[in-house]
């Protein structure tokens, strides 16, 4: 009976202590798994102390770089009214790298810096006339600032530029092309040339003298003793035969005998457009 | 025979004492293996995150160009503008 006893307390211990060495495994695996990570995190982390710390160096260098710029440039005064005018509250804190700038109020140049408008207008730039919030719209962006440039013009190039008359293409590239007979130059177009050419040809309708009041179109009997095109002095032939000029005249031309005009004797020959020693090829 | 007796009671009152303690050994025990599973999934996932540590030598370099060209603007800006004084 006392050795049955015995046996059952003894078996009792043994269960748990097991369990309880199996526990303990369990733990001592996953606390080896644990070291593991935590060696990869120390030596991952390692040298981003030594990185931000330059990062941070380099950006304290830019910092005193603008400050210096900045005060420098539009004075200690100045620039905290300019710091003051875009970000609100911040002359309280002053510049870094100058702490009297903490003692002094900031003026108000919030709308207008003319010292600076002048700067820019002195070199050439197209001067910004406000310090805007930087919450609101663009002063000088290139892209979105177009609609200030097209307030310069009338209404209708404001907000209906889609409607109005497009310029006329000319030239061999464009697209359409008309004979040389149509291309007078001048003609009053009709319904169905515009309709052609599109509605800026209705522009041409305008200031140009219609046919029957003597008009470029007009009959010749409708127009004046000495019309345009039509004189003796304009737009008219030499009359010459084609047959007297010399079509190898120029081939058989020397520059020592044909390249300049005759000049009488003793008469200093004209030189002012020959080309200089140093411009010859 | 009195004797025998009372040490039997006292032998069982041992027993069930230190079965006590036992089950709360593993109890303990058990408990703690789910914390350090945990633990180790933790530092796991930190020391993944930490692999973007190595883009802060990029960051630094990114920040010495910026700073050298905006030293070089300004160097230009001190040419071309009046000082204040």
């Amino acid at each position: 009976m006392t050795l049955i006893a015995v046996a059952l307390i003894v078996a009792a211990l043994v269960v748990y202590l097991v369990a309880v060495i199996l526990q303990l495994w369990k733990i001592t695996n996953g606390l080896d798994e644990v070291i593991e990570y935590v060696g990869e995190i120390v030596e991952k982390s390692e040298p981003v102390e030594a990185i931000v710390t330059s990062i941070n160096g380099q950006l304290d260098a830019g910092v005193d770089l603008l400050e210096g710029l900045l005060v420098k440039k539009a004075g200690l005064i100045d620039a905290v009214g300019l710091v003051e005018g875009l970000y609100p509250g911040s002359a309280a804190a002053g510049f870094r790298n100058f702490p009297e700038s903490t003692t002094i109020k900031a003026p108000r140049i919030g709308e207008i810096y003319t010292k600076g408008t002048l700067t820019l207008a002195r070199l050439g730039r197209e001067a910004p006339i406000a310090v805007g919030n930087p919450a609101g719209p663009a002063l000088r962006d290139i892209e979105r600032g177009s609609l200030s440039a097209r307030l310069l013009y009338p209404e209708g190039r404001q907000s209906r530029p889609e409607r109005m008359p497009r310029s006329p293409i000319i030239g061999t590239d464009a697209p359409v092309l008309y004979p040389p007979s149509e291309q007078r130059g001048g003609t009053t177009p009709d319904a169905a040339e515009i309709q052609e050419k599109g509605p800026w040809a209705e522009t041409a309708a305008e200031g140009i003298v219609p046919a029957e009041l003597g008009g470029s179109d007009a009959p010749r009997e409708l127009l004046a003793d000495d019309p345009q095109l039509g004189s003796e002095a304009l737009g008219e032939t030499t009359g010459s035969p084609v047959s007297d000029v010399d079509p190898a005249g120029g081939d058989r031309a020397d520059a020592t005998t044909d390249g300049a005009p005759d000049v009488p004797p003793r008469v200093e020959p004209d030189l002012k457009d020959a080309p200089g020693e140093a411009d010859r090829p | 025979m009195t004797l025998w007796w009372i040490g039997n009671v006292a032998l069982f009152a041992v027993f069930l004492v230190v079965v006590y303690l036992l089950h709360g050994v593993l109890t303990a025990a058990r408990s703690i293996v789910p914390s350090v599973e945990q633990i180790a999934k933790t530092a796991e996932a930190g020391s993944k995150d930490l692999d973007a540590a190595a883009l802060l030598v990029t960051t630094e370099d990114q920040v010495q160009q910026t700073i050298a060209v905006a030293a070089n603007y300004g160097g230009s800006l001190d040419v071309i503008i009046d000082d204040a004084l």
